[in-house]
């Protein structure tokens, strides 16, 4: 019989994909839609004098324009998690209005909304509503907001922190093992601000049925019930049962899809005012002003080492944006996704982190792809290749003299770390040796030596890096200020013909969840993947589920089908031991079929299930049915790692950074299957990549975005990347069922420092010992000349 | 990205667009591939009430050999051009200076003739155009006329064409000897710098695009000019070099000699 475990089978969404067919809300049009244009600010920070609609409303084809003076102008979205400052005083949480009232706070906060017949009219009508501002200065950058005299972003506060938090160890001992340290690594750079750039731009419906007193909004989200229930109980004040939100086909999130946006709730408050449904979707221009954005951090980081390279303490001060406003996971990704971190793969004894966490007048920063660990990694991974190069040690060696030991969370007990994590398994050395063999590194460095005697600036860059994932039990980050929950649901129900419909809780927006879940069901049950089908995304079909981000649905989503799976067969042994006449415990249950034991006697899967739902013969007491919901908290984060390795050439007149080679030895623990891992891998990398030499929002002094499009904000494209070479070592997870650990962000948490490493090592020659990303032509041309 | 309202006339001839454009005035635009045009549109930087649409007026998208002319129609796309035979073989600088402008969708929509009048600084047919001393034939309402590729860029998104003129094709001399080399913005993939090297005998012509606010012959390069590269020295001589986050003045200036002289030794 045919199994899928571990195969790459071909992704079954493809299809609608490939064709044009899939379902997204942007193609979704009902009947006396209605559709929705935003008058946004063209300032970072203004006084609101006055709004003025009257044109707007006397427009063609307006149906209403609303204004923060309209009912809507109480309401505000939440923040998800709670950051306290380490003195004790409560985070400081802004009010974040669905539509600006007093005062503007970043470019392209919205002022008003313009509904009408058409989008055409919408626009047309938005251009008329007059908006008087008194301009103010602005702050941008995360350093400059906390110095003294900054522009305030919220004057209720005397500063622009919204917290100033730290996790490790006790930092004057940190300071003491600093200062009597053989050597002392340090470095200070600004870990750039990323647009998430998902393909499909945001976009949303909102539909009150006035008969039925009930909502629908249709949304680009990856987590759906997470939305209702912010949108619900936390900024409308409307019952959650009543409201029904649908995310079917998602275009990409990248974490940007996460958040509950002012829009979603805006437009679902509007719907019931105009009593028809509303469409929003987002353009390019509006998806960089408005989508929240990632990274973001500036950092002073010192690192100190033994003789022999070990690290013996490591202290880093961070500032990290906010930006105008508290996006929904906004305070966790600089702080518990990150600090979290600084242990890395390194037996370091001694760690200590602070963040202060500044309000700036721009768009607000939160998760994206790797969220907080692609900071933590690429500071780590600088750190250690600085310090090899200035105690002239080979960047491979320091780091197997620093790694911690392998082991399997089953024999040997999980790595508890300096800050607050305990490690499930893991085996550093292992990844690391077999990247290094995928790339040839000794013929490498001795090719490298030959290249520069002819003049060509060829460098390889090594990073090994662990993230956490899986998120994660829910006392653990409820004790960490999340006001969500982070289990997942899953539910399997049997047809009558032993057809199955799986719900998760888990949503694919991209990922290929269809394939893959379907897979593994399909081999625990012992029936074919055509049987199985698997539906997410809609709150009316599935119950109350997490979402998808922190590379969490296999691990979190996938443990909770397992217990589902686990619970039909359970019951269907019942019921199979009844019809064979013979005890459970003499069943087996293989290829889709009970046999008693040491005989030819059997029941099909097909059989039992038409028999649970038939039951005219049938174990006494036993409910009908075969169907099944359960609930997954897992025990742990999960913690994949690898090691990934970028070979460079540097055009030694104009700087441009040309990646010859990038080599990807990744542990996700068991693999589903090998083909989507690779391909989460390799666009996870170029996502890296896109950071390292070229993706930056750049905020003027003024407050205004100047990489706003395409035509300024560089994205990687196909010709930017080699061929990403993967391959893989397996260090199973060992407290879930599938011993899976994720690997969604795992490409753009490990890439970044490799290629940065590499530049910098083909100019190492040149006294260049960093640059600041992204390694555009233009500053590595810079440092080259100036010798830094 | 939705642009304001506008007329649109799909004309057959280049007297009725002309007729037109002389009637409408800074009102109407004219449009061909539209690949600058449109985005600018949907941003409504750019409001036009009247689009005369020119991509339909037979006999402006060929290529021709005219004893020692090529003549390119101006609505020859990028893509046409950078595969043309004929381009290839008496004209190779300019297939080659096509085929690296944007991508393989950008180059099947624009076309030379829109590209020139749009006169974008960053654009790659000025730098080749200026050293070929190419001849732009322009039509109005006093009929036609021909406008040196010298005479031609007369600052930022501004050319010679009076505002009742259409390109009708470019003739091009042929060209036994040149080459185009260009230094991409990443985002974009617009020229940062574009240098077009053409040689003859002793002497030599170099247009440069992209560092200056107008696409400029860079005549004392010409001046200097041994038959080697040291030339490539006074690439910005007397230029204003232009700034933004990809490269300021300074980068610029160096990448401008550096792609000179890659032209000149090519």
């Amino acid at each position: 019989m045919e199994t899928f475990i571990g195969k790459p089978v071909k992704r079954r969404e493809d299809a609608r994909f490939l064709k044009g067919a899939g379902r997204y809300t942007d193609d979704i049009k009902l009947p006396k839609m209605t559709q929705a244009a935003f008058v946004r600010s063209p300032y970072a920070h203004a006084k609101i004098l006055d709004v003025n609609i009257e044109d707007a409303q006397r427009g063609d084809g307006v149906v209403a324009v609303f204004t923060a003076q309209d009912g809507c102008g109480t309401f505000g979205v939440p923040c998800g998690w709670q950051v306290d400052f380490k003195n004790g005083e409560t985070m400081r949480e802004p009010q974040h209005p669905l539509l600006a009232k007093e005062k503007i706070k970043h470019v392209g906060e919205a002022v008003a909304i313009v509904i009408a017949e058409t989008l055409e009219q919408a626009r047309d009508a938005a251009e008329l509503v007059k908006v008087d501002y008194e301009g103010l200065p602005a702050v941008t950058d995360p350093g400059k907001a906390m110095e003294p005299g900054a522009p305030l972003v919220h004057d209720q506060w005397s500063d622009n922190a919204a917290f100033d938090w730290c996790i490790g160890n006790d930092r004057t001992e940190v300071e003491a093992a600093l200062a009597s340290a053989h050597h002392v690594t340090e470095m200070e750079y600004r870990n750039q601000r990323l647009a998430p750039n998902a393909i499909e731009p945001r976009s949303y419906i909102a539909d009150y049925d006035v008969n039925a007193g009930k909502w629908t909004l249709y949304t680009s989200t990856q987590n759906p019930h997470l939305i209702r229930l912010l949108l619900c109980a936390f900024v409308l004040g409307i019952p959650e049962h009543k409201v029904r939100v649908v995310s079917y086909d998602v275009g990409g999130g990248f974490g940007s899809k996460i958040y509950h946006y002012t829009e979603e709730a805006l437009l679902t408050w509007a719907s019931k005012e105009v009593g028809r449904p509303i469409k929003w979707t987002s353009d390019r221009s509006e998806a960089f002003l408005t989508d929240a954005h990632g990274r973001d951090h500036v950092v002073k980081s010192r690192m100190g080492f033994d003789k022999e390279g070990k690290i013996v303490a490591h202290l880093t001060d961070e500032y990290c944006a906010m930006g105008a406003y508290l996006s929904t996971f906004a305070p966790a990704v600089p702080t518990y996704l990150h600090g979290t971190l600084f242990q890395g793969v390194y037996t370091t004894p001694l760690i200590h982190l602070n963040v202060i966490a500044p309000f700036t007048h721009t768009v607000a920063v939160d998760a994206y792809r790797g969220a907080g660990r692609p900071e933590a990694t690429y500071l780590l991974e600088r750190m250690i290749s600085k310090a090899a190069k200035e105690m002239d040690m080979d960047p491979a060696e320091i780091r197997f003299r620093n790694f911690i030991p392998p082991f399997d969370g089953v024999e040997q007990a999980g790595y508890q770390t300096q800050v607050a994590l305990q490690y499930d398994s893991g085996n550093y050395e292992a990844v690391l040796k077999r990247g290094l063999e995928m790339l040839g590194y000794e013929d490498f460095r001795k090719s490298q030596i030959a290249a520069r005697k002819n003049g060509k600036l060829l460098g390889v860059g090594i990073s090994t890096y662990i993230e956490g994932c899986g998120i994660a039990p829910s006392a653990v980050v409820g004790s960490l200020g999340a006001r969500a929950g982070l289990y997942e649901v899953g539910a399997v129900r049997v047809q009558p013909t032993g057809k199955v419909s799986v719900f998760t809780g888990s949503h694919s927006h991209g990922q290929g969840h269809e394939t893959v879940f379907a897979q593994f069901v399909a081999d625990k049950l012992g029936i074919a993947m055509d049987d199985v089908e698997i539906e997410h995304g809609d709150t009316d079909q599935v119950a109350f589920g997490m979402g998808t981000y922190g590379s969490r649905s296999l691990s979190v989503g996938g443990s909770a089908i397992i217990k589902s799976v686990e619970k039909i067969l359970e019951k269907g042994a019942k019921i199979a031991a009844h019809k064979l006449e013979a005890a459970e415990e003499d069943l087996e249950y293989a290829e889709g079929k009970w046999t008693v034991k040491g005989t030819d006697k059997s029941i099909s899967f097909g059989d039992v299930s038409l028999t649970a739902y038939v039951p005219h013969d049938y174990p006494e007491g036993l409910e009908p049915g075969l169907d099944f919901s359960s609930f997954y908290d897992p025990t742990n984060f999960t913690y994949p790692f690898g090691a990934h390795i970028a070979v460079v050439e540097v055009d030694s007149d104009t700087g441009r950074v040309v990646l010859k080679r990038f080599v990807a030895c990744d542990d996700v623990g068991n693999v589903m299957n090998p083909m989507i891992v690779d391909g989460q891998i390799q666009g996870g990398v170029v996502q890296g990549i896109g950071q390292a030499l070229l993706e930056e929002v750049i905020y003027d002094e003024s407050g205004q975005m100047t990489s706003g499009s395409y035509m300024d904000y560089a994205m990687p494209r196909a010709d930017d990347v080699p061929m990403i070479e993967t391959d893989r070592t397996v260090t199973p997870c060992p407290h879930n069922p599938l011993g899976v650990k994720g690997a969604g962000e795992a490409g753009a948490i490990g890439s970044t420092p490799a290629v940065v490493n590499a530049v910098v090592d083909a100019l190492s020659h040149l006294g260049v010992t960093d640059i600041q990303m992204p390694l555009s032509p233009q500053r590595v041309w810079k440092a080259m000349n100036n010798g830094r | 990205m939705i642009p304001a309202k506008f007329d649109y006339i799909k004309v057959s001839s280049i007297g009725e667009a002309v007729t037109l454009l002389d009637k409408h005035g800074f009102d109407s635009k004219i449009l061909s591939g539209g690949h600058s045009l449109i985005p600018a549109m949907k941003l409504r930087l750019s409001r036009p009430e009247l689009l005369i649409d020119i991509s339909g007026i037979s006999g402006m998208d060929g290529i021709s050999e005219e004893g020692d002319k090529i003549v390119v129609g101006a609505n020859c796309t990028h893509q046409k051009i950078a595969s043309s035979k004929l381009v290839k073989e008496h004209l190779n600088i300019l297939a080659q200076t096509a085929g690296c402008i944007g991508d393989v969708q950008v180059r099947n929509r624009g076309t030379l003739g829109g590209s020139l009048a749009h006169a974008d600084p960053a654009s790659d047919y000025p730098a080749t155009v200026l050293a070929c001393d190419a001849q732009i034939i322009a039509e109005g309402k006093n009929g036609s006329r021909t406008i040196a590729a010298t005479d031609f860029f007369q600052s930022i998104f501004t050319t010679a064409l009076a505002d009742d003129e259409i390109i009708t094709s470019v003739r091009f001399p042929k060209v036994a000897n040149g080459n185009y080399q260009k230094f991409f913005q990443s985002a974009s993939r617009f020229a940062v710098v574009g240098v077009a090297v053409v040689k003859e005998g002793d002497a030599v012509k170099v247009g440069i695009t992209g560092v200056s606010d107008t696409p400029y012959r860079a005549s004392a390069v010409e001046s200097a000019y041994d038959g080697g590269s040291s030339a490539a020295a006074k690439a910005v001589h007397g230029v204003e070099v232009m700034s933004d986050h990809f490269a300021d003045a300074e980068y610029r200036s160096h990448l401008a000699k550096v792609y000179v002289k890659r032209a000149l030794e090519a």
